[in-house]
């Protein structure tokens, strides 16, 4: 919430996903992932996607890199980035497109460094295979990136294992932003780590953001991270997207009673001890309507009369598969 | 192994009611580095002093590497402690079992792990999980039917369908898994259950789920638990007490809502102020957290200098008596210091950390023989 709120607000989106539909195509029945999913980032915006496991969210940050193996499927929708087809793109365009455009930190991205090569040779080789400079030119490249998060560059010698899971974080993010991409996909960046690290790479993330202006599509569970960091967001359910509106505004005021039930599932620091619980029993969003514009720039998906009866702070119950439910229709 | 400890714990009956359930007195643990011939270690643990009273919930919080896993490990005596000493009931338990634990042990104190998709063998029903716990600590009861009864019961207790026994653990989710671990932990009718983060692989709206099952089996059964976590949110909604560790030693505890309202110790500061929070805006201060930092490691002066119970030492791990002592909160002194080279990731990831912070590193991953001549050529 430190980033300034005025960086946003451009209206040429740096993406725009229309109608995605992503099914993974089995043999006796197909599930459908992603559905009918629609948001746009604006130039220098953070857009937050939450949800739980299996809502789709890592399935739809895998569309806009293409990175869907089968037996997925994108079935229907657009993806446009800057307004270039991205769903048209030939391998050769798609090898720029990534890393050059568009970047990706996964989760647990710090165990994706290959641990018999140094950072320095890591961070090099970018730098010469995809932006094709010369290996001197390089490795003093890769020294100022190691610098922009604040590592030493003399860890440019070290091996993976000899940095700490915090500063492999660090260095996998200097790599993803290494050739100024406009868009940086984070999915679930810090989940890996301790709380104390975390707030650090999410500092160190909001400062390289706001140095370099890019755009940043951020997936995570963590409700309160993601309010933290993000400008708008949305939040996931069964493939569908049941709220969209500025983060504070979900987080002041959030509609939707799956959102209500991910808001109750943290507990909160401070205040009295008031017994939370997750989604409770029996409900189940199924057959989710499209988004209807209920103030300003917030949307949510109608809801039945029926799923209102949450409330915060009732009778704890232990309902485990509402969330899962949705996403196997 | 030993047939004649199983009669004890079927026996013993809840002793006297102001013995804890478990306490940890003067608990450390080292573990040597180098290879073979070298003589270094690294100590994880050291003079932990820790009890949890009957039917009490004391979290034990800390980033990675501060040592509440291998306090847990020790505990469980999956490790055996280089020092100190762990009652169970007024019981030292590393004098009675000396070299491994027994199953009298095991009956009174159980485990529930992190990862409830390891912690299942995939070739085997729920069924056969609860049914191997109940027929190794005799608690099966005398025939078939009373097995299936408890079975029935066990499911029921940790709110899983009866249906679920014949099920294999692929096909339950995250959190059923997690709750077929604590039915499993639960059949043997613990006095203590040390859960290792047992939600932070579980899905969001589900590890609520578990908390308040967890809450439950305190409040109906009498269980102990030691609840390890990283998460200081969840510490303070289900734990009565909360211990902080750091650097292989506890640093405060207290009374969980008074200590995450009031942290004494730099550190336990420095670890509040990180918990993302929206309803605390600019809760990132680096100005605020460098200071903070340094008074982890190098501080000069303490808030309690004065004490009139308890004079400050840099030497002895003094401990300070925070507010109404009706809440049992203390924390150490700040002028003891952490032995070098056992500080915590927190100070030895920052950013703006010198070369000190990287020593720190080397000691903790990797073949330090190999390491360090790259180190000096960098």
């Amino acid at each position: 919430m430190t980033v300034s709120q005025t960086s946003f607000g451009s209206h040429e989106p740096v993406l725009d996903v229309q109608d995605l539909t992503v099914k993974y195509i089995g043999d006796s029945r197909s599930t459908t992932a992603v559905d009918r999913v629609s948001f746009s980032i604006g130039t220098g915006e953070v857009f937050g996607l939450a949800g739980e496991s299996g809502c789709g969210k890592s399935t739809i940050a895998n569309s806009i890199m293409r990175l869907l193996k089968d037996p997925a499927k994108i079935a229907a929708g657009s993806i446009s980035f800057g307004g270039r087809d991205v769903l048209a793109m030939s391998p050769e365009e798609l090898r720029r497109f990534r890393w050059q455009d568009v970047a990706m930190v996964f989760q647990s991205a710090m165990n994706s460094l290959n641990p018999v090569l140094t950072i320095g040779e890591q961070i090099v080789d970018i730098f010469t295979t995809h932006a094709g400079l010369s290996r001197k030119e390089s490795l003093r490249r890769a020294g100022e990136l190691l610098e922009l998060v604040r590592i030493d560059p003399a860890r440019l010698k070290s091996y993976p294992h000899q940095l700490s899971g915090g500063m492999r974080q660090r260095a996998v993010i200097a790599m993803a932003v290494a050739l100024k991409p406009s868009l940086l996909i984070l999915d679930e960046p810090t989940t890996a780590l301790d709380v104390v690290v975390q707030q650090e790479i999410m500092a160190q993330i909001k400062e390289l953001q706001r140095e370099l202006g890019f755009s940043v599509l951020f997936i995570t569970h963590d409700m309160s991270l993601m309010v933290e960091l993000s400008h708008r967001m949305a939040v996931m359910y069964g493939g569908r997207i049941v709220e969209t509106a500025r983060a504070h505004d979900v987080y002041a005021d959030p509609r939707h009673p799956y959102t209500q039930a991910l808001m109750g599932a943290f507990p909160p620091l401070t205040g009295p001890r008031v017994p939370l619980s997750g989604l409770p029993d029996g409900v189940k969003f199924r057959n989710i309507p499209d988004l209807a514009e209920v103030a300003p720039g917030h949307l949510v998906a109608p809801f039945g009369a029926g799923d209102l009866s949450i409330a915060h702070g009732t009778q704890a119950t232990d309902d485990e598969d509402a969330a899962l439910e949705g996403a196997i229709r | 192994m030993s047939h004649s400890m199983l009669s004890t714990s079927t026996g013993s009956g809840p002793a006297r009611t102001d013995t804890p359930a478990l306490e940890v007195r003067g608990l450390g643990k080292s573990f040597p580095i180098g290879g073979l011939f070298s003589r270094d270690s690294v100590r994880a643990l050291h003079g932990v002093d820790l009890a949890i009273g009957r039917g009490e919930i004391v979290a034990l919080v800390g980033e990675s590497g501060s040592g509440k896993s291998t306090l847990a490990r020790c505990v469980a005596r999956l490790e055996r402690p280089s020092e100190g000493s762990i009652l169970l009931d007024g019981t030292d338990v590393l004098k009675r079992d000396r070299f491994q634990a027994s199953r009298a042990f095991r009956s009174q104190l159980q485990m529930v792990f992190q990862d409830p998709f390891g912690s299942l063998n995939p070739a085997h029903r729920i069924g056969h999980f609860l049914r191997r716990s109940l027929a190794i600590h005799g608690k099966g009861g005398r025939s078939e039917t009373e097995t299936q009864a408890r079975l029935e019961q066990l499911m029921d207790t940790v709110g899983l369908q009866t249906d679920m026994l014949d099920s294999y653990p692929h096909e339950l989710s995250g959190g059923q898994r997690q709750r077929v671990a604590i039915a499993r932990a639960l059949a043997v009718e613990p006095q203590v259950i040390l859960a290792d983060e047992p939600t932070s692989m579980l899905d969001v709206s589900v590890r609520i789920g578990v908390l308040n099952l967890m809450r439950r089996l305190r409040d109906e059964q009498g269980i102990s638990m030691l609840y390890i976590t990283h998460d200081l949110a969840s510490a303070r909604y289900l734990a009565d007490r909360t211990a902080v560790m750091f650097a292989g030693e506890l640093v405060e505890e207290g009374e969980s809502l008074d200590l995450l309202a009031n942290p004494a110790h730099p550190y336990t500061q420095l670890l509040v102020s990180a918990v993302p929070d929206p309803a605390r805006a600019g809760s990132y201060d680096p100005v605020r957290r460098a200071e903070l930092r340094q008074a982890v490691m190098a501080s000069t002066s303490c808030a309690f200098d004065g004490d009139p119970d308890q004079p400050c030492s840099g030497d002895q791990p003094v401990r300070h008596q925070v507010g109404d002592p009706g809440n049992r909160h203390w924390v150490r002194c700040h002028l003891y210091r952490p032995r070098a080279g056992a500080g915590g990731h927190a100070l030895a990831a920052d950013p703006a950390a010198g070369p000190s912070a990287d020593a720190g590193i080397s000691v903790h991953a990797g073949p330090p023989a190999s390491a360090h001549p790259r180190k000096a050529s960098a």
